[in-house]
C-alpha cells in the first residue's frame, strides 16, 4: 500500500510537470496567433489547450487512485457471481432458515501499511443472539466491525449474510444487507434535530416529509422501549439521548444485525441497565446483535457467547454461561494475570493539600460543588468514588486552576519550601510558576490533554518548552522521554513521530499519563485515566500511580470501577451530587458502602442539568 | 425623492450582484468546502461570458437575438464558473491539498486568467455595450409607474434571477433530501459517508454549482452594474460576496435583504453630497466593517444554527483516523 501511494505521487508529479510544460509552450504561441491574425479568436485554442490538459490529468490520476480498490471489488463481485451461478444450477436457492448464521466471517484480514490489524479472522453470529467481542486495545475490534459496516474493505476474505455472500464497500451497502452500527464516537450531525439525523442517506423513494418520520421514530421507539423526542436537536441533547438516537437510526433503516462499539463506556450504570433492557427485547424481537465493551460483568451479564480477539485474531467463541472472568481475561491476554493490586501502605503521610470549603456555581446558576472539604496527604492514594456527572471534573479542574470557585480555599504545603500556598483563583500558568506542581491527567485526553495533530516528541514538549534557555527548541530531551514513555508503557505506535490522533484510545491514554508522571508532580491528579483501555493497560497505569505514591506523591484517582478503587486507593472520598458524602479507609470499607454513598442524598442535579 | 429611487435601484442591482457570489459561495461552503477562489471564479466566468458574447457578435455581424444575447453569456459564464469548482474539487476532494491555499491559488490564477482573455477581445469591447441594453431591459410597464415601477421593475433580467436562484437555493437546501444530505456532508462528512452519502460527489457537484452560480455575478456586474465596461475591479466584488456569505449567516434567502444592506453601504457614497473622493473610499469598507460586527455578535449569541459548517475547511479521507 505504500509503495501503491508513492506510485500515485509519482504520477501527480508527472502530471503537474505535463501541465506546467502544455502552458509553457502554448502562451507564446497564442500570442503569436493574436497578432498576425488579429481578431481570430485564436487564444482560445490555447485556453482550450490547457482545460484539456487539466481534465486529462484530473482523469489520469482518478483512474489511478481508484485502480486498486475497483480492481479487487471486481474480482469479489466476479467470484459471487460465480459461487451464484454454481448453486443455482445445483437446485433451487435455499430458503431462508433460522439455523443459518445471520452473520458469517470467514478468513477476513485487514492491514494498515505495514500494521496486521485483523489476521484471517472467522467469526458467526446466530440469529436472535447477543455476541459480546472481547479483546485488548488495537486488537482489531473495531477494524474488524468496521468492515462488517463498509467503513473498510477486508484485504482478504469473505462475508456471508443469511449464507449468502457479500460485498460490503460502502455503509450504504451494509445497509442493504441489514447491518448497522452504533460507532464509538457518534456519527450525528450537531445541528440536526434527531429526526434529521435518523432519515439520513435513506432513499426510499417516499417523499423527504418530517412530520413522517417524526411518526416512524416514535412508533419505533415505543416498540422497544425507547424515550426519544425526534424533534430535539443532537446538540441540546445528553449523551445517552444521542445514543439513542443512533440505535433508532439504524432500526429505522430495518437493520436486522446490529453491531455496538462500546456502548456502556459514557452511560452510568443506570443507563447501562436501561440500554440492556432494550437490547434484551431486540433480542427476542429477533434481531442479532454484537456488543464490543471491556467490562467484564457487562459481558457476563448481556451476552450469550462471547468471541475474543487477541492481537488482530480470532482465540474462540464461546457460551457465556459456561465461563467466567477468569478464563476470559486469561483467552483475552494470553498469560494469566494477578488480578490484584499490589497495595503498600502509606509512607509517612503529611498535609499536601487542604482543600477546605470550596463551593461553584456554574453559568446557568446550577452549584456544582457544594461546601467540599477534604485533605490529600503525600504517599497516599485518595480514590474519589461518585456517579459520573457529580462534580468530579469541576473538583479537580479547580484545583489545576482551570474552573473558578465562588467560595473557600485551597491550601498546598510546598514540600521543598515549607510554605502554604492559596491556589484559588490563580490562573494554571501562575500555579506552576508558585513551584506548585500539578499534573494532571483530563477525563477528555485528546481535548484538554494532547493535541491530535502533533506526533508524541512535541506533545512531550507541550509541558517542557518553557524550560528551555535557548532561542531553538530542545527536541532532544522530550524525544528520550517520548521512547521511553513508548518502551516503559508499551506504547504501539509506528514510530515517535506518529500524530497522536493516529493511535489507539488507549496508547493515547498512555501517552498522556507517561507525560504528566515524567514531569515527576507532587501532586497527581488522575481522571478515568483507564477509561478505555483494556485490562492489561490498566494494570501499567494502576502500577504507575503506586510507584508515584511510594515516591511521596499526593495521588488523587477518580475512577468508575468500585473494585479498582477499592483495591488501590488508602482512602476513598464518595462525591453526590457535588457533595462530599463520606470519606472512608478503603482497606475496610465495602463495595455497598461505597454504592450508597454515592446514591445517597443526591439532589436532582443531572435531571436539572437537561431540562435547563 | 428621485436621488433617493436612484439610490435604491443602484443598491438593488449592486445588491444581488453580490447575492449571485454569496449564493453561490453558501452552497459550496455547505458542502464543507471554504472556497476562497470565488474572486477569480467570478472573473474567469465574467470573461467566458464576455468572450462568448463577443464572438455571438461578430458571427451574426450585431444583428443579435435578444434572447440568445443574453443566454449565451448566461451559460458560458455558468461554465466557466463550474470549471474553476472543478480545479478546486479536484485539488481540495481527490489530491487533499489545503482548501484555503487552493482558493487563494484560483483568485491569483483566475484574475490572471480573465485579464489574458479579455485582452484578447478588449478591441471589441462595443460588443459588450451592445449586448448590455438586453441585459438592461426592465419588465414592461416599468415606465409607465412611476416610483414603484421604477423601483420594483426596471431591473435586469440579472437581478430577478438573483432573487429565484436564492430562494431556490433556500428552498432545496432546507426543505429537500438533498438538501439535507449536503448540509450533513458540510458538517460532518464522516456522518454522511457512515449514512451511505456519496460525500465526494457531493462536494464536487455542490462546488461546481456553487461556482457556476457565483461566477454569474461577475457577468452581471460588468453587463448591468458597469454597463458593458470591463473594469479590473471584479474580485472585489467577489471579496465583498465572501463577506455577504458571514454577514446572511448561510441563509440565501435572508441573503436578499441583506444584501441589499451591503449595496446600500457600498453605493451610499456616491449619493451623499458634499463628500470627497478619499472619504467615499471609507464608506466602501462599511461591509467588511458590518460583517465583522455580525461576526462578534453571532459569536456571542452562539446560536448553533447561526454558526458556520462544523466541517468548513476540512477536507475528508475516509480511511484516515
Amino acid at each position: 500500500m505504500k509503495n501503491k501511494f508513492a506510485y500515485t505521487k509519482r504520477m501527480i508529479c508527472f502530471a503537474f510537470s505535463l501541465f506546467t510544460l502544455s502552458i509553457m509552450a502554448v502562451l507564446p504561441a497564442s500570442a503569436a496567433t493574436a497578432t498576425d491574425i488579429g481578431r481570430e479568436y485564436g487564444f482560445i485554442i490555447p485556453v482550450l489547450a490547457v482545460l484539456i490538459a487539466v481534465l486529462a490529468a484530473c482523469a489520469l490520476l482518478l483512474v489511478f487512485l481508484t485502480h486498486w480498490t475497483a480492481k479487487r471489488v471486481r474480482r469479489v463481485r466476479k467470484e459471487i457471481a460465480a459461487v451464484q451461478a454454481g448453486e443455482t444450477a445445483k437446485a433451487a436457492p435455499a430458503k431462508r432458515n433460522a439455523n443459518v448464521p445471520a452473520l458469517e466471517l470467514r478468513h477476513v484480514t485487514k492491514t494498515f501499511g505495514s500494521v496486521v490489524a485483523n489476521k484471517n479472522v472467522d467469526l458467526d453470529l446466530k440469529k436472535g443472539e447477543i455476541l459480546a467481542l472481547l479483546g485488548e486495545n488495537g486488537c482489531g475490534k473495531t477494524t474488524l466491525m468496521n468492515m462488517i459496516a463498509g467503513i473498510y474493505f477486508p484485504d482478504e476474505g469473505e462475508i456471508y449474510i443469511d449464507g449468502e455472500p457479500a460485498v460490503i464497500t460502502s455503509p450504504k451497502d451494509a445497509f442493504r444487507y441489514g447491518v448497522g452500527m452504533i460507532h464509538q464516537h457518534f456519527k450525528l450531525i450537531n445541528v440536526f434535530s434527531a429526526s434529521e439525523n435518523i432519515v439520513l442517506g435513506i432513499k426510499d423513494g417516499q417523499k423527504y416529509k418530517l412530520s413522517e418520520v417524526n411518526r416512524r421514530v416514535r412508533e419505533i421507539a415505543d416498540r422497544y422501549g425507547f424515550h426519544i423526542d425526534p424533534t430535539k436537536k443532537i446538540h441540546q441533547m445528553s449523551v445517552s439521548e444521542k445514543q439513542t438516537v443512533e440505535i433508532v437510526k439504524v432500526l429505522y433503516r430495518g437493520a436486522d444485525i446490529l453491531i455496538l462499539d462500546e456502548p456502556t463506556a459514557v452511560l452510568t450504570p443506570q443507563e447501562t441497565e436501561k440500554l440492556f433492557a432494550v437490547l434484551r427485547r431486540m433480542r427476542d424481537d429477533g434481531k442479532s446483535i454484537i456488543i464490543i465493551t471491556h467490562k467484564m460483568h457487562e459481558v457476563l451479564s448481556i451476552s450469550d457467547r462471547v468471541a475474543v480477539l487477541r492481537k488482530g485474531e480470532h482465540i474462540a467463541t464461546v457460551e457465556t454461561a459456561t465461563t467466567d472472568e477468569n478464563k476470559l481475561t486469561e483467552m483475552m491476554i494470553g498469560k494469566k494475570v494477578t488480578l490484584n493490586i499490589d497495595r503498600s501502605e502509606p509512607v509517612n503521610p503529611t498535609e499536601r493539600l487542604t482543600v477546605k470549603h470550596i463551593t461553584s456555581v456554574d453559568a446557568d446558576g446550577v452549584v456544582t460543588l457544594d461546601d467540599i472539604s477534604f485533605t490529600a496527604n503525600a504517599g497516599e492514594i485518595l480514590g474519589v468514588a461518585g456517579i459520573a456527572g457529580s462534580g468530579q471534573r469541576e473538583l479537580l479542574e479547580s484545583i489545576a486552576g482551570l474552573h473558578h470557585v465562588n467560595e473557600g480555599e485551597i491550601l498546598y504545603e510546598d514540600p521543598t519550601t515549607g510554605k502554604t500556598e492559596n491556589l484559588c483563583d490563580k490562573t494554571p500558568l501562575q500555579i506552576r510558576e508558585l513551584g506548585v506542581r500539578l499534573s494532571f491527567v483530563p477525563e477528555d485526553r485528546l481535548g484538554m490533554g494532547l493535541v491530535g495533530n502533533m506526533d508524541i516528541i512535541d506533545n512531550m514538549m507541550l509541558r517542557s518548552y518553557r524550560r528551555g534557555k535557548s532561542l531553538f527548541l530542545d527536541r532532544k530531551n522530550p524525544k528520550d522521554l517520548a521512547l521511553s514513555i513508548i518502551n516503559n508503557l508499551e506504547v504501539v505506535t509506528p514510530n515517535e513521530h506518529t500524530p497522536v490522533r493516529r493511535l489507539s484510545g488507549g496508547n493515547v491514554q498512555k501517552v498522556l499519563v507517561g507525560r504528566e508522571i515524567a514531569a515527576s508532580p507532587s501532586v497527581l491528579m488522575a481522571a478515568y485515566p483507564v477509561r478505555g483501555l483494556d485490562i492489561n493497560s490498566s494494570y501499567t497505569i494502576y502500577n504507575l500511580l503506586n510507584e508515584q505514591k511510594k515516591k511521596g506523591v499526593a495521588v488523587i484517582f477518580v475512577g468508575e470501577d468500585l473494585d479498582v478503587l477499592l483495591a488501590l486507593s488508602d482512602r476513598i472520598m464518595v462525591i453526590s451530587g457535588g457533595k462530599i458524602s463520606g470519606i472512608v479507609d478503603a482497606r475496610t470499607t465495602t463495595k455497598e458502602e461505597v454504592g450508597l454513598l454515592m446514591t445517597s442524598d443526591t439532589r436532582m442535579n443531572t435531571d436539572e442539568k437537561e431540562d435547563a | 425623492m428621485t436621488t433617493f429611487i436612484t439610490f435604491l435601484v443602484s443598491t438593488v442591482r449592486l445588491g444581488m450582484t453580490l447575492l449571485f457570489g454569496a449564493t453561490g459561495e453558501a452552497i459550496t461552503e455547505k458542502s464543507g468546502h471554504l472556497n476562497l477562489g470565488i474572486p477569480g471564479t467570478m472573473c474567469v466566468g465574467a470573461a467566458c461570458g464576455c468572450v462568448a458574447e463577443s464572438i455571438y457578435f461578430t458571427s451574426v455581424n450585431g444583428r443579435m437575438i435578444p434572447v440568445l444575447a443574453v443566454l449565451i453569456p448566461i451559460i458560458a459564464t455558468f461554465i466557466g464558473g463550474a470549471l474553476m469548482g472543478l480545479i478546486y474539487s479536484f485539488f481540495t476532494v481527490t489530491l487533499r491539498a489545503n482548501q484555503n491555499v487552493t482558493g487563494l491559488v484560483l483568485t491569483t490564477f483566475g484574475i490572471g486568467i480573465s485579464n489574458y482573455m479579455i485582452a484578447q477581445v478588449k478591441a471589441e469591447a462595443y460588443t459588450f455595450a451592445a449586448a448590455r441594453k438586453y441585459f438592461t431591459a426592465g419588465l414592461p410597464f416599468s415606465k409607465n409607474l412611476g416610483w414603484f415601477g421604477e423601483l420594483f421593475l426596471s431591473y435586469g433580467v440579472m437581478i430577478y434571477l438573483a432573487i429565484a436562484v436564492a430562494i431556490l437555493t433556500s428552498i432545496v437546501l432546507n426543505k429537500t433530501r438533498l438538501g439535507l444530505h449536503l448540509r450533513a456532508v458540510g458538517e460532518n462528512p464522516a456522518t454522511a459517508d457512515a449514512a451511505g452519502i456519496n460525500v465526494t460527489a457531493y462536494r464536487y457537484g455542490a462546488t461546481c454549482i456553487g461556482c457556476g452560480i457565483a461566477a454569474l455575478g461577475g457577468i452581471t456586474f460588468v453587463m448591468d452594474y458597469l454597463g458593458g465596461n470591463w473594469e479590473y475591479v471584479i474580485d472585489s466584488i467577489g471579496w465583498l460576496s465572501v463577506a455577504l456569505v458571514i454577514f446572511m449567516a448561510w441563509r440565501p434567502s435572508f441573503g436578499i435583504l441583506c444584501a441589499i444592506v451591503f449595496g446600500a453601504f457600498y453605493v451610499a457614497s456616491s449619493y451623499i453630497p458634499g463628500i470627497n473622493l478619499q472619504t467615499k473610499e471609507l464608506f466602501k469598507m462599511l461591509p467588511y466593517l458590518v460583517t465583522i460586527v455580525v461576526l462578534v455578535v453571532t459569536s456571542i449569541r452562539d446560536r448553533k444554527e447561526d454558526q458556520p459548517p462544523a466541517g468548513l475547511g476540512l477536507n475528508y479521507y475516509r480511511e484516515e483516523r
